[in-house]
């Protein structure tokens, strides 16, 4: 039971994680109808941020800080230099735009951090266990992981839905050309967004890397799973987002943890654990199958004209 | 045109010359193809065999039989379909004399047919499949590192000898790290309470595998991860609260090259390897003290090793023949007598063409200057021949 429990744990952990990426992923694609692949590369950055910054301050949270505003910063950067040319083109101009931005920034990491890639220790109080119910063990950092994507999409829900960027940006998502003509200042909201976005992946980024290393490319595994989540939960939609979110999380991580058994009780036992990875890494691409042919818009479209 | 004509004379030149002149015949470079991974977050392991390869070279003033060497570095990017694609190149348009390097199982079972086929003489500096030891061994294929499965053979040797009763295995799903989980299970005599295999190289997030092994609770947890994987599996398997709960064995997962990410994490994780920096031996002294002085910032690691001995087993062949390299056959046996100073000491081959060789423990302590290396605690097994050479038709 400790085990399920465990599982579900990781499984909210991922994809709550994943909720950092895609939310960036699909408000840039539903306000600005903006192919982004260099979303990943924002995900690096933010990550290389902060194993650099938490290496001069000395301190995780406030290299971490450091590193939030910092890919904040190289986000509005971009959208000034670069995005701002590719609004209003065909998609593929958007892919091929952006493809470039990864090359780009797989390079430049190269160049000024060398090609070894960095780690970014965690200070003790969170590289232990905690015990969250008696009898039961779990990582500290995760829960910590757990509890600030939390706290961040709460956040962002408040934003979005209270506030009158909020009301700007979903206005932005369901009528671009309307919020235009009403004179808002399109350019600076679309700047801030994309700001927003590159945050976001740089906290994902960041966050994630005591777990995985920091290095090149990797942001581009994960930026595949990201948009899978933008496509499941229905592109420009936050809320779709952080449901498909989630919802990836839980299969991805419980499809590890229990296909394997589950297959071992019908083929033999080696044959079982040679399928077992490569089906249970087929799953979310198997759930947004399905999803795609019972709603092809998403489970939660954003409005359209 | 005077361009056109002039290239014309310089290919003529070129193709006419050595052929009229036999003498000069002698001193066209003897060409070797390196294939390694020099992309990618992996590039580090293939950037040490090139550096000990390079190394190996200039111990020799870059001749082997008296000819000059010219070696060309080809990336196979992690994957064995690019793999096999630069082999077939290597082979087929640079036409080179030998083929070395090979990290990967994979890389190596995708690529290693156009190499016998075209009988090029291969040495394989990592990669230890089981089939090439057995069903698949060819007189043109040698190995200077191992078969997959008898590091991990060693480490459930010593793990018998902690006197560990259960054990939990993880590793990554392709063809080395089956056999690697296989080796530990031939010779550790407790039980196998739980295997876990993981999608290779995708998933970098070990927390489900984990919380298993956790369920288990084994008296010990065998782990094969090399790469930055190892680091990534060494973070999360503290952060998990297994340190100092569960002991966790392993191999090739803490290694010179991933010891500088893994920091403290690594200490009193215990490894095998069939060389390890500190072997009292002179050509090993020279070979690490050499690689420090011309790669400062940079330590060698068993792959770097392994490619070094690569480098002087050709010369050795090459030497042997006079740079002659038209009879194969006497090649091949030239090849057989590893007549070279190993950097892991004595060297012979069994029928297969695999080291017959001794594996050491090793364990991850701080030098005097505060620094995390690797040192020898003690030798697990000696003179260890790999469990496939007799399915290897090769008497």
């Amino acid at each position: 039971m400790t085990l399920f429990i465990e599982q579900c744990l990781n499984g909210l952990q991922f994809g709550l994680l994943l909720f950092l990426l895609a939310a960036g992923l699909t408000l840039v694609f539903g306000i600005m109808d903006l192919v982004n692949l260099a979303h990943g590369s924002l995900y690096m950055v933010g990550a290389y941020l902060a194993a650099t910054f938490a290496a001069w301050t000395g301190s995780f949270v406030l290299g971490a800080m450091l590193a939030l505003v910092g890919t904040l910063l190289v986000g509005m950067a971009v959208e000034v230099v670069v995005m701002r040319r590719l609004y209003g083109r065909d998609h593929l101009d958007h892919v091929l735009g952006t493809f470039g931005l990864i090359l780009f920034f797989d390079e430049l990491v190269r160049l000024i951090w060398g090609a070894e890639g960095l780690s970014l220790p965690l200070p003790s109080w969170l590289n232990r266990s905690v015990t969250i119910l008696p009898g039961f063990d779990y990582s500290a950092y995760k829960f910590a992981i757990i509890v600030v994507t939390l706290a961040v999409a709460t956040g962002l829900y408040v934003l979005v839905m209270r506030t009158r960027v909020g009301m700007l940006i979903r206005a932005g998502a369901s009528n671009r050309e309307m919020v235009g003509a009403l004179g808002v200042n399109i350019k600076l909201l679309f700047t801030l967004v994309f700001g927003l976005g590159a945050a976001l992946a740089g906290l994902a980024g960041l966050m994630q890397a005591p777990i995985l290393t920091v290095q090149i490319g990797m942001g581009e595994n994960i930026l595949i799973i990201a948009f899978v989540i933008t496509v499941i939960g229905g592109i420009g939609s936050i809320r779709g987002a952080f449901i498909a979110a989630l919802l990836v999380g839980f299969v991805d991580t419980l499809g590890r943890a229990f296909f394997p058994d589950l297959l071992r009780l019908v083929l033999s036992p080696n044959a079982a654990s040679t399928a077992a990875p490569a089906l249970s890494s087929m799953l979310i691409y198997l759930v947004m199958a399905i999803v795609l042919v019972v709603r092809p818009e998403g489970l939660f479209p954003a409005v359209r004209k | 045109m005077r361009k056109t004509l002039l290239a014309a004379g310089a290919t003529l030149l070129l193709a006419g010359g050595p052929a009229m002149n036999p003498a000069l015949a002698q001193q066209k470079p003897i060409k070797i193809g390196f294939v390694s991974t020099f992309s990618g977050p992996v590039a580090v392991i293939g950037n040490d065999m090139r550096n000990s390869f390079e190394l190996a070279l200039d111990h020799m003033g870059r001749k082997m039989g008296g000819r000059p060497v010219e070696v060309i570095y080809e990336d196979d990017g992690f994957k064995p379909e690019v793999g096999k694609q630069k082999t077939e190149k290597l082979i087929e348009s640079d036409k080179v004399d030998f083929i070395s390097g090979y990290i990967w199982s994979n890389v190596l079972l995708a690529s290693i047919k156009p190499v016998v086929d075209s009988k090029t003489f291969l040495v394989i500096a990592n990669a230890g499949p089981s089939q090439v030891a057995g069903e698949l061994c060819s007189p043109y294929v040698f190995s200077t590192s191992w078969q997959n499965d008898q590091t991990p053979q060693a480490m459930g040797l010593y793990m018998n000898q902690k006197g560990a009763k259960s054990v939990f295995l993880i590793g990554p799903n392709y063809a080395a790290g089956k056999d690697m989980l296989a080796g530990v299970a031939s010779t550790f005599k407790g039980k196998v309470v739980g295997q876990e295999l993981t999608t290779w190289p995708a998933q970098l997030d070990f927390s489900a595998e984990l919380a298993k092994a956790k369920a288990a609770n084994p008296d010990a947890i065998f782990v094969f991860y090399p790469g930055k994987a190892g680091v990534q599996f060494l973070a999360q398997y503290a952060q998990a609260g297994l340190k100092g709960k569960i002991p966790l064995y392993t191999a090739f997962t803490i290694d010179e090259l991933s010891l500088p990410l893994q920091k403290d994490l690594a200490l009193g994780v215990p490894g095998a390897q069939e060389w390890v920096n500190d072997l009292p031996n002179d050509a090993n002294k020279k070979f690490v003290a050499d690689y420090i002085a011309k790669y400062p910032g940079h330590k060698p690691s068993f792959y770097g090793a392994q490619s070094y001995d690569a480098a002087n087993l050709i010369a050795s062949a090459v030497a042997a023949t006079k740079g002659d390299l038209s009879d194969k056959e006497a090649l091949r046996k030239a090849f057989e007598k590893a007549n070279f100073k190993s950097v892991r000491g004595n060297f012979k081959f069994g029928n297969n063409h695999i080291p017959i060789q001794n594996f050491y423990l090793q364990d991850v302590v701080k030098d005097s200057k505060g620094d995390f290396v690797l040192k020898t605690v003690a030798t697990i097994v000696k003179d260890n021949q790999d469990m496939f050479h007799d399915k290897c038709p090769m008497k």
